[in-house]
């Protein structure tokens, strides 16, 4: 079973959507395994469904959305800081992340 | 439902006179026009440059011959360079009256605006007596962008317009969905959506040329608040936008202001050719809702999760909101609230009907929200095209 707070929107995916904000600390349950959140999580952003290596792309929609720029570990949050485009770098409002090597 | 009959054939849901400026020095004088005629029915749209652009031109043409305008007024200061004959000629062949006020021969602001209002008044008074005719939804041209995305538009908002999109194309409509640069790492699944091997090519071709323009300029397209709702990279971007395209077979390529030649799913390619040249491609969602209107879109589908507030000169935008949260917060501007499928309390397709519907009642005549709430936003700038490739508009 999953949290219905966490959304799998293809069976290839690594990542799990929100769609129910979920604070730090909390333990929640995905696929039958517990984890217990390091930072809050809302809605729309994503979680690991597994740990992901170095280099490894990250699936969504079962397809692929960019790559991990260092391990995941299973639930973390998967965004900015631990991934990157391959097409693009995004940019926040102070600087640009994830700059294509 | 029931559209107003223009002399060129073409079907349209409102009845507007355009009160269109051709250079910034002429935008005060043209909205004080509009201003003091103090009707819906009277729109500003305008170009503010000094430089002559095909692109514009196009794109002026296009919207001054919208099927839901019924007639034109040009405002001119007199010394720029945009082709205020050519534009007054094409607006003139369709059929639709046009009047040039040109500043500098007019006297000035005072009897400019004056001679304006006037010629708007004789217009409305005029566009009473456009026929009302029985209009089908096959008539109907519909256009989507999506604005302020974040994790959910492509959960909720984007494919449930991609559900209403196969709907209304199953009833032989026209649908248009944009943004090459917003589409990028999809080009692949969307050229074996395409009728014919070569249009795919094509369509291929124009997401490298955005991918290209959009390297150059440094950004892709992709704001500090689609990060913030949770998108990562603007490939994650992409494949929510490209839900808002449906299931349905693609059956052709176009550029900003070309109509499309027949029924069904286009996209619009709104990456300029050539190297970059002017700039960003699209500086804000307003210029692309403006090249959509511009192809013939009557009515523009606007996904958002962060949640957008704009609507547009001629045609009426539709919100559909994404997020439960933001909807919410901006309830008042929302038509839809696809966030109800967030919370798991609607299926996409259910809010799928839902848009469709909407777009009937809005068709009929019904107000969106942002229409009520007086939102008109416009931009146009400076862009380049070549003529579309062979292969974009196959034959059926």
């Amino acid at each position: 079973m999953i949290d219905k707070r966490f959304v799998l929107l293809s069976k290839e995916d690594n990542v799990f959507v929100c769609a129910g904000q979920v604070l730090a600390d909390e333990s929640i349950c995905l696929e039958g395994t517990t984890v217990t959140l390091n930072v809050d999580i809302n809605v729309g952003h994503k979680i690991a469904r597994k740990a992901i290596a170095k280099g490894e792309k990250i699936i969504k929609y079962g397809a692929s959305i960019g790559s991990a720029k260092q391990a995941i570990a299973f639930g973390e949050h998967v965004h900015l800081h631990n991934m990157k485009s391959d097409y693009i770098a995004s940019h926040t409002r102070a600087s640009k992340v994830g700059e294509v090597s | 439902m029931r559209g107003y009959l223009r002399p060129d054939g073409r079907k349209g849901i409102r009845n507007i006179i355009l009160v269109t400026y051709l250079v910034e020095c002429a935008h005060h004088v043209a909205r004080a026009i509009v201003t003091k005629s103090n009707s819906d029915n009277v729109q500003l749209v305008g170009f503010p440059g000094c430089y002559p652009n095909q692109y514009s031109l196009k794109i002026m043409e296009g919207l001054c011959t919208h099927p839901n305008v019924a007639g034109v007024v040009l405002v001119s200061l007199g010394c720029e360079g945009f082709n205020r004959e050519q534009l007054s000629k094409t607006i003139k062949a369709s059929g639709r009256p046009v009047e040039t006020l040109i500043i500098q021969e007019s006297g000035g602001t005072k009897q400019t605006i004056n001679s304006g209002i006037d010629k708007v008044s004789t217009l409305l008074e005029a566009a009473k007596s456009i026929p009302l005719v029985d209009m089908d939804t096959s008539e109907l041209v519909i256009g989507t962008i999506c604005g302020g995305s974040d994790g959910t538009s492509g959960i909720s908002a984007n494919p449930a317009v991609g559900h209403c999109f196969d709907q209304l194309i199953a009833e032989d409509a026209t649908c248009i969905f944009e943004e090459t640069g917003e589409l990028i790492g999809c080009e692949q699944i969307m050229a074996e959506r395409a009728i014919t091997p070569e249009l795919g090519e094509e369509i291929v071709n124009s997401v490298a040329k955005a991918e290209n323009y959009y390297t150059v300029m440094g950004y892709g397209s992709f704001a500090p608040g689609n990060a913030e709702g949770g998108l990562s990279t603007q490939e994650e971007k992409s494949m929510g936008a490209y839900a808002k395209s449906g299931a349905s077979k693609i059956h052709g390529l176009i550029k900003p202001g070309d109509i499309p030649n027949q029924k069904g799913l286009y996209l619009m390619d709104v990456v300029p050719d050539g190297d970059p040249l002017y700039g960003f491609p699209n500086i804000v969602d307003s210029a692309e809702i403006i090249e959509m209107i511009a192809s013939g879109s009557h009515i523009i589908l606007f996904t958002t999760g962060r949640g957008s507030v704009v609507g547009s000169a001629i045609s009426p935008v539709i919100k559909v909101c994404a997020n439960p949260e933001t909807y919410n917060k901006l309830a008042d501007d929302m038509d839809v609230n696809a966030g109800k499928v967030i919370n798991g309390e609607a299926t996409v397709q259910q809010v799928g009907r839902e848009i469709y519907d909407l777009v009937s009642r809005v068709a009929a005549g019904e107000k969106s929200k942002s229409e009520d709430l007086g939102h008109q936003e416009f931009v146009i700038t400076y862009k380049q095209f070549e003529g579309l490739g062979p292969n974009c508009l196959p034959v059926r």
